[in-house]
């Protein structure tokens, strides 16, 4: 026991840097040293090197292949084709969403660079020159690029491997090109709202199918243990316990003789959570050969196959009152998922979180459907920065929101005043039924509009309008779901989607604590330290956060769709309070008293109303190994798995303002406001990087980023002169705000952040863009908005001369 | 194909090797002499994460032969920090937040490096354009543009750190 | 995206390389910065036998003026290009061309003679060169010839150059007095090729246009020479109506192909707007603006 004079307890909390401190980054000494250890960095005695004979083609029969003088090129050990793997039943692996997907093309090619033969050699340059001497000969087959052409009744049928089943996973199928049919709402309802409508608005409205294009690519390294039966497999995981899992449900290897590791991880963004074809092939060939096989792949085979994200082709419906009161939202959508279901979503949300799509709006019926086709594309369907399908929902409502106020000759900021959910309605249920935590939406609006001065650029804008200058006022209002998820309605394989922190004190006071989510640039090192830093009163410097082990780390669902903080961070919090629970006790038998004659302060127990007399969290670690009560287990140390008893509703306003340049088509954001709640704040300083990443991102797609195949199935502009990731030129300066509205239902009120810029950033940069057209009567333009594409409304408005 | 022989410096130490002739510098670098801070992002020389310094210029080591640098004086980013002290660009980008996945991280330190010998007193429009080589997909530029401010402001007050 | 293998030579001078180039023929290859050539053999698209590389002569990265004519090496790179006090004070819009090429480091590798024989019709010395009524040195086995930028470019990636032929030298006669020049690139971000680019070089004397040429980047198989739409200027007192219709005429010399930039008719429409803007700039400049 301590009895001295203690420091005030703000100065002890400020040197603990926990919750809000804008402390500097932990994981970035290494990583500005050139001292991080990324996949392809890794170097373990005798890696050989694999890589892939990809299709020329987009649908063809595999007549032959012919490898002999592949084989001949000197340091080349081998080459697998799905004869190879199919006597391992390991030529087809599940996909997370029921289906199946070729390992290696089996008989047939459903996409052009699908994945053929497997080279492995004893470098990568030998393993260049022979992929180039692999010989396939191929049949070309009718294509199918169009999603809206996939059931038609004529269209030739891609996956006959599925001939006769009318399940591919998710639901009764009714053509051979089709996946499922999902829906949701109150059918009759939103029909009626519909039919006794003043007002209603219908608009198509795609989302363009993009990669998100981290800036490390994918690729493993397998290294099999003949001896110990043991394979350790190194990743750009974002859930390395479920690679885990399935690469044991796949491979038949019991699950304790996989090792899975993710080192650093150059950006993930959705791109990284799924198995992809090189990791089972690498896994196979190690065992094979019996000595590790590294598989990177090259930017190119990133952009062309590596899981894709959106391509929704939506139809958007509102019924609204003449006063702007919207009375129901109708939605059809069209899902291309390429020509595998391997689509990335909980297992019982075949559109993912798409019934999120009434957004931030009170909206009394809606009905959501969707259909999942297959086309001759890349397999995927990941959540591309954004919680499932979140991106798709918030732009299709936020478009139809601006396609209303054009109708009603509203101003668009004054239409959503009129339907904002308020704060006394929260916890709100929605009419497609999710429970919306908390938010106060309407001073957030407020404030945005404040911030920008609204009713000046509103101004401005009719004054440029008299001189046929273009200018855009984009705003977005959305609504997040995230922390996927509860398990009773979440889970992947059969999984819930918990999450789990195990902490260790030593007997030092210092702290390792082990999460099963994995950062791939976000900053969990830091923000997990300083979440338990608060809990525990130790200093955020003193906890080592540790992830991407699965040997270590306890089992979870891993990082993806702002789930780390909802859950994992929700998981750190329960454990470090399990951890106090017993400290409490300990501290009670250090001072002699009964626990209820104690209370925290920061960093130690004190005697109620003694302040002086104390034990800091420090003695209580050593004491836990050396001196604990009677009856009590030695040792300081909790593990925690969270449920989350709901989603978390992170929000924002963004108002974005845009010059259009009439005769080229070139758009220059000249303003860009971002204000997010992201409830508490764990650490400003990295919140606010994280939405200057996701504008940055949300920039790129709204105004560039695009998967474009040709009707024969060529994937056009694989390469990052064509795939548009913008430049510091390119990229707009961006201006944070915030207000705080906690989580009433997570311990520390946290909801996460990293992908609401994404979500609120693509309808705000393109709502601007088609705003600037608005006094011309048009209420929609695709995305992205290239220079040719708004130069093409230019010219067919005639005002570009 | 037949090896040939190259000498060059590389971050103050002299290295001899042979290589094929097609061997690029980056994977040279990464493969050969076990510098894995200079990264691969695109092949193409778009992303600029291979970007290391080569006779006093900022170039993408993925579109360079290692034969091309014979006789070179080369710095990567492993040779960025001396005398046991960070350069000012690393503590910058430390400080205001310049890099989140760090897989970027190498290439814009080089750049910066170079760009900031260039130009020591740049606007935030001139690191913009001088950056403009490099992608990065996490920060969004705001906290690099910062960084290199702090680490130009750094270099102002207290000289450029000895090599 | 790994290059086949090949011989390397490093030739320390221009004849030491024109005789290689001599005795290999055909199937080697020439290089020079390297970021058109390694890329394309990384996809193997270009598999040559043998690369001479000319990174170690140092007399083609020489740039002087002589007579009133800017000789500058082949091998000037075009950051060396915009640092260049000769090219600013005699030419500068090669200078000004020249940052808009690719990015820093690219720039820093990246030659003027490279992009010139590579015959690309994306890249963008070759618009600049027509305009200024460049020529080009070219060495053989033979000995040297000139060859005026205009009778240089044949087709898509085919020039005048033979197989034995490098080119070392580019010749710009000096802008005279009263002259202005302009380049407008128009791109999607930076280290793009154009959507369409032009350049317009104008002279003016006593109010009227006493010399005009326009040339055009990435709208035709090889950099287009706007040669009507330049001849309608001369004579004349220039105005936005006449500039209107040389950029008409400029279109009509226009046969993109379409890619993701945009449609065929979308770049013909941004090749008569970038003529527009360069005339417009470049009569600025002439006026002394």
């Amino acid at each position: 026991m301590t009895d001295v004079i203690v420091a005030p307890s703000k100065e002890r909390e400020a040197g603990l840097a926990g919750i809000g401190s804008h402390r500097k980054r932990k994981e970035d000494p290494r990583l500005i040293q050139g001292k991080g250890q990324f996949l392809d960095d890794l170097k373990l005695p005798g890696t050989v090197f694999g890589d892939f004979v990809r299709s020329p083609h987009a649908h063809a029969k595999i007549k032959a292949i012919r490898a002999d003088k592949a084989k001949a090129v000197p340091g080349i050990i081998a080459v697998l084709t799905a004869e190879d793997l199919k006597p391992l039943n390991l030529h087809w692996m599940p996909t997370l969403a029921g289906d199946r997907q070729a390992v290696l093309a089996h008989e047939k090619v459903h996409f052009q660079n699908q994945e053929v033969a497997f080279v492995v050699g004893e470098d990568r340059y030998a393993v260049a020159d022979a992929i180039q001497l692999v010989e396939v000969d191929y049949e070309a087959l009718p294509v199918v690029i169009d999603p809206k052409k996939a059931m038609a009744p004529n269209a030739p049928t891609l996956r006959d491997d599925l001939t006769g089943k009318d399940n591919a996973g998710q639901g009764p199928r009714r053509h051979p090109n089709h996946i499922f049919n999902w829906s949701v709402g109150d059918k009759a309802a939103t029909d009626k709202a519909f039919a006794g409508a003043a007002v209603t608005v219908k608009e198509d409205i795609a989302y363009q199918r993009v990669f998100p294009c981290p800036l490390e690519t994918c690729g493993c390294v397998a290294s099999m243990d003949p001896v110990r039966g043991e394979l350790t497999l190194y990743g750009t995981f974002q859930a390395p316990h479920v690679v885990r899992t399935v690469v044991s449900l796949i491979a038949g290897l019991p699950e304790h003789k996989i090792h899975v590791i993710a080192q650093d991880i150059g950006g993930g963004f959705g791109g990284k959570v799924g198995a992809y074809p090189g990791y089972i092939c690498s896994a196979v060939a190690s065992i094979v050969i019996g000595r590790p096989v590294k598989w990177v792949e090259s930017r190119m085979d990133n952009l062309s196959t590596t899981a894709f994200a959106r391509d929704y082709h939506m139809t958007g419906e509102l019924a609204a009152d003449k006063d702007g009161k919207i009375r129901a939202l109708r939605v059809y959508v069209l899902a291309d998922h390429g020509a595998f279901n391997a689509h990335a979503q909980p297992t019982k949300w075949p559109a993912g979180l798409f019934s999120i799509v009434t957004g931030s709006y009170d909206i009394g019926a809606a009905h959501v459907a969707v259909d999942g086709v297959f086309t001759n594309k890349a397999p995927g369907g990941v959540a591309y920065r954004c919680s499932f399908r979140v991106t798709e929902a918030s732009y299709l409502i936020e478009r139809m929101v601006d396609v209303l106020a054009l109708k009603l000759g509203m101003d668009p900021a004054d239409l959503r005043r009129k339907n904002l959910i308020q704060p006394e309605q929260f916890p709100y249920k929605s009419a497609l039924g999710w429970e919306y935590d908390s938010g106060v939406y309407p001073a957030a609006l407020e404030k945005a509009l404040k911030a920008v001065d609204y009713k000046g650029l509103r101004q401005e804008q009719a004054e440029k309008r008299k001189r046929g200058e273009l200018m855009g006022i984009g705003l977005a209002f959305f609504t997040e779901i995230v922390g996927a998820g509860p398990t009773r309605n979440c889970d992947i394989l059969g999984i819930g989607m918990f999450d789990s922190c195990e902490i260790r004190v030593h007997p030092t006071g210092s702290i390792i604590a082990r999460l099963g989510t994995k950062s791939t640039g976000q900053g969990h090192e830091t923000t997990y330290a300083q979440i338990i830093a608060s809990e525990l009163g130790i200093p955020s410097d003193d906890i080592m956060i540790e992830e991407g082990n699965t040997d270590t780390a306890p089992y979870g669902l891993g990082t993806y769709g702002s789930r780390s903080t909802p859950v994992a961070g929700a998981a750190c919090a329960q454990a470090a309070r399990t951890i106090r629970e017993k400290a409490k006790k300990i501290a009670a038998h250090m001072m002699e008293v009964s626990e209820t004659d104690l209370e925290w302060d920061v960093d130690r127990f004190q005697i109620k109303g003694v302040p002086q007399k104390t034990v800091t969290m420090k003695q209580i670690a050593m004491a836990a190994y050396s001196n604990v009560p009677a009856g009590m287990q030695h040792g300081l140390e909790a593990t925690n798995y969270y449920d989350p008893p709901n989603f978390t509703y992170p929000f924002g306003a963004y108002i974005c303002v845009v010059d259009v340049d009439r005769f080229t088509g070139e758009t220059k954001v000249r303003r860009f406001y971002a204000l997010d709640d992201c409830g508490t704040r764990i650490n400003p300083m990295i919140i606010e990087g994280q939405v200057h990443g996701g504008l940055t991102e949300a920039f790129a797609i709204a105004m560039g980023q695009e998967i474009v195949y040709d009707e024969t199935g060529n994937v056009l502009g694989a390469s990052l002169m064509d795939y548009f990731v913008p430049t510091s030129v390119e990229t707009p300066v961006w201006e944070t705000d915030f207000t705080v509205t906690p989580s009433p239902h997570h311990p520390i009120g946290a909801k996460g952040v990293g992908e609401s810029p994404n979500v609120g950033g693509v309808s705000a940069f393109s709502n601007a863009v088609i705003d600037a057209f608005a006094h011309h009567g048009v209420t929609h333009m695709p995305m992205p908005h290239t220079p040719w594409r708004v130069s093409e409304v230019c010219h067919r408005l005639g005002i570009d001369k | 194909m037949a090896k040939q022989k190259i000498a060059l410096s590389v971050n103050g130490k002299k290295i001899e090797a042979s290589v094929e002739p097609r061997t690029l510098l980056v994977h040279f670098l990464r493969e050969e002499l076990n510098l894995t801070g200079t990264h691969i992002g695109c092949e193409t020389s778009h992303c600029g994460a291979c970007t290391v310094d080569l006779n006093g210029m900022s170039v993408k080591s993925c579109t360079v032969l290692a034969v091309q640098a014979d006789g070179g004086d080369l710095k990567t980013v492993e040779g960025l920090a001396a005398g046991g002290k960070l350069h000012p660009l690393q503590e910058g980008f430390m400080q205001e937040h310049g890099l989140q996945c760090g897989f970027c991280t190498p290439g814009m330190l080089m750049r910066g490096y170079r760009m900031l010998q260039e130009n020591p007193n740049p606007s935030d429009e001139d690191i913009r354009w001088g950056l403009s080589g490099n992608l990065c997909r996490c920060t969004g530029y705001q906290n690099i543009v910062k960084s290199v401010q702090y680490a130009a402001d750094k270099i102002r007050k207290e000289g450029a750190p000895k090599p | 995206m790994i290059p086949g293998n090949f011989d390397y030579h490093r030739p320390g001078s221009v004849d030491e390389a024109a005789a290689l180039l001599g005795r290999l023929g055909e199937d080697a290859k020439v290089l020079a910065g390297g970021h058109s050539l390694l890329p394309m053999m990384k996809l193997r698209l270009a598999e040559p036998k043998s690369l001479i590389d000319l990174g170690a002569i140092a007399e083609l990265r020489v740039i002087r003026e002589k007579d009133g004519v800017l000789q500058i090496g082949a091998m000037a790179t075009e950051a060396a290009l915009i640092a260049s006090d000769l090219i600013r004070r005699h030419c500068p819009l090669i200078a000004e061309a020249a940052a808009l090429i690719a990015d820093p480091q690219v720039r820093n590798r990246g030659t003027i003679g490279g992009d010139i024989a590579h015959g690309d019709p994306g890249n963008d010395h070759p618009a600049i060169m027509l305009a200024l009524g460049a020529s080009f040195v070219l060495r053989g086995g033979k000995g040297e010839r000139v060859v005026a930028a205009g009778d240089f470019y044949r087709a898509l990636f085919e020039t005048a150059m033979k197989a034995d032929e490098l080119l070392v030298e580019i010749r710009v006669p000096a802008l005279r007095p009263g002259t202005g020049a302009s380049y407008q690139k128009l791109k999607r971000k930076v280290g793009d090729f154009a959507i369409a680019g032009a350049a317009a070089v104008i002279g003016i004397k006593d109010g009227r246009c006493g010399h005009a040429a326009i040339a055009l980047t990435n709208v035709g198989p090889t950099a287009v020479n706007a040669e009507a739409a330049a001849a309608l200027l001369v004579g004349k007192a220039i105005d936005e109506a006449l500039i209107g219709e040389a950029a008409k005429l400029a279109m009509s010399a226009c046969a993109p192909t379409a890619d993701l930039r945009g449609p065929v008719e979308y770049k013909t429409r941004m090749a008569g707007e970038m003529t527009r803007r360069a005339i417009r700039e470049a009569l600025k400049r002439a006026k002394g603006g």
